[in-house]
């Protein structure tokens, strides 16, 4: 019987896009880095919705916190260092969502998602209100990074499908391990358990606020790096980044991908952005076409692709 | 279970003199009683006599409006149960209570990883631990659930899904483990083999004293050492079960609301 170890899912994923600048045009590869960016936000996002369950209408506000620390350290503050945005952009977003996660998972369901939502909600207005600290609706530019400390003298898109590439896809993979020893972990476990039954978990010492404050700081910060992959793509922090409808497009990837599996999510994240691209190429009314995807897909694959494809494969090594 | 003199053993658990009033309704009045090493007590009484809300205030998950309970001399009024679990004492619940999607494994798991404080590393393995893998099968083991270690929890039988809240109970290596009905909604049949896969099982695993709410009385006569049995709020009685059983008029103040079916 064939065992699908999501890891392996993912990695195999990410081989693959490894060797896509071989075949692939510059225009697929810089549709590939948001899909890098948002699979990052995606696997932290799922440790909160599919292992934890708790479902965040407001999560793109990570991904806003770490497009604009990117956007302030390199256009304020002169400050070029990936690995520097990185750790500053994890950082700030790990504190941010402290600070909102305790106040936020003392709720569940409805009420979680109204919270998350209604924050998510403050910081964009304070994004395009607050003119002078952040550029309103211009946004804040965002310059080009050093990695590991090395200057890029060519030209913008070669160093995006160039070296920025490959940079995104080995944090891609480190982080998918990271996430993956989690979900495997005694910790990861005691998430679960919560999302099955919280009652009961707190009669087995699960510690159900810690944990449920951990799964939200880590998802967060996974959202924080994949914003900053975002911003670093477009050269722009944007208020955009965290309005409610792109936490709705996160909510959408999960379930397009499927979020009781592992790499689900970051399926979903590539079915999006290459769905997207397709369909706004051909018509001016792909918001309608993204919803009536978003309607057959819950009516007829409620498991998302990731988990249809389990299912069925289950399915046929039951039979075979 | 050697029996010691009472006057220097101290009991795990006791409640003394507890009262609980929810608005003006007296729930609990004027109860003490006490659980020492090796007993198993069981908690009686016709529907709406307290028994609840005594369970509910001896695991620390109300306070008592007045009145101590003390469980292995200390003051666990209102703890909550993540922190009585960490002390030493284990619950278990009336409906079946369990994680659906997790297997038997992962379940007891979820109980030896607190016990254990594995959490707080997330990196942590928790397939290549092997003292916590150890610990699962013993518990499974213990309580006949050895073969079904990799079921998830939702396929089990209704009287195996009891066994399984039993068991994470089991998990924690509780002093005191505290069941709500551990046989109610399983049939007649199982009820018998739960009890006894049950005590043995106490036994097995080092549990000092179990204390259980139980409506059928037949189990009550058999494994119970002591009856503490509850009217309206206050104690009835606090005996030994010959002594109950032998009194028409505590039998009928307990079942007779409720007849037998």
């Amino acid at each position: 019987m064939i065992r699908l170890n999501g890891l392996w899912v993912l990695f195999a994923l990410i081989a693959v896009m490894a060797l896509l600048p071989l075949v692939a045009s510059p225009y697929v590869l810089l549709l590939m880095l948001p899909f890098v960016g948002y699979g990052i936000a995606l696997l932290g996002f799922n440790l909160l919705f599919g292992t934890t369950g708790l479902l965040s209408f407001g999560h793109a506000l990570f991904l806003g916190v770490g497009a604009y620390t990117a956007a302030a350290l390199t256009s304020k503050f002169g400050i070029l260092s990936f690995e520097i945005i990185l750790v500053a952009a994890a950082l700030i977003s790990g504190l941010v969502s402290l600070v909102i996660g305790m106040l936020c998972v003392r709720y569940t369901r409805i009420f979680f998602g109204m919270l998350t939502l209604a924050f998510g909600m403050l910081f964009h207005s304070f994004l395009f209100k607050f003119y002078a600290i952040t550029g309103g609706d211009q946004g804040m530019r965002v310059l080009r990074p050093l990695l590991l400390g090395m200057e890029w003298r060519g030209g913008k898109t070669a160093f995006l499908t160039g070296p920025f590439y490959y940079y995104a896809l080995m944090l891609f993979a480190l982080l998918g391990l990271a996430m993956w020893r989690m979900t495997q972990s005694p910790f990861g476990l005691h998430l679960r358990a919560i999302r099955e039954n919280a009652g009961k978990a707190a009669y087995v010492g699960v510690e159900i606020f810690r944990m449920r404050l951990s799964a939200f700081v880590i998802s967060a910060v996974y959202g924080g790096i994949g914003g900053t992959i975002l911003a670093i793509t477009t050269g722009l922090a944007d208020p955009e980044l965290a309005y409610w409808t792109h936490s709705g497009n996160l909510v959408f990837m999960a379930v397009l991908g499927g979020s009781g599996t592992f790499a689900g999510p970051a399926i979903g994240a590539l079915a999006f952005v290459v769905l997207q691209d397709f369909v706004m190429a051909i018509t001016q009314y792909w918001r309608f076409v993204m919803g009536g995807v978003l309607v057959l897909l819950v009516i007829f694959m409620p498991q998302g692709l990731a988990g249809t494809i389990e299912l069925l494969l289950i399915r046929r090594d039951g039979e075979g | 279970m050697q029996p010691q003199p009472a006057t220097d053993a101290m009991p795990l658990l006791e409640a003394i003199s507890v009262s609980k009033a929810f608005g003006v309704f007296k729930a609990l009045q004027d109860i003490s009683f006490s659980v020492s090493d090796g007993e198993f007590v069981s908690i009686v009484g016709p529907n709406g006599a307290g028994k609840t809300t005594l369970v509910n205030v001896v695991t620390g998950l109300l306070r008592p409006t007045a009145g101590e309970v003390r469980f292995l001399g200390r003051d666990i009024a209102g703890i909550g149960p993540v922190e009585l679990a960490r002390l030493g004492m284990s619950r278990a619940f009336q409906l079946v209570n369990i994680f659906p999607a997790l297997t038997v494994r992962e379940t007891l798991a979820v109980a030896i990883a607190s016990r254990l404080r594995r959490v707080s590393n997330p990196f942590r393995s928790l397939q290549r631990d092997s003292v916590m893998q150890a610990d699962a099968v013993r518990v499974a083991e213990v309580l006949g659930l050895r073969s079904k270690l990799d079921k998830v929890a939702s396929k089990l039988s209704q009287g195996e899904k009891k066994l399984l809240d039993i068991a994470s109970a089991f998990a924690l290596n509780p002093a005191v483990i505290l069941l709500d009905e551990p046989t109610s909604g399983v049939s007649t049949g199982e009820k018998h083999a739960i009890m006894e896969v049950l005590v043995t099982a106490a036994k097995a695993a080092g549990v000092r004293a179990i204390v259980q709410v139980e409506h059928d009385m037949d189990l009550v006569e058999r494994y119970s050492h002591r009856i503490v049995a509850l009217q309206a709020g206050s104690l009835l009685a606090n005996m030994a079960p010959d002594a109950f059983f032998a009194d028409p008029a505590m039998i009928s103040a307990v079942v007779g609301t409720r007849p037998k079916l």
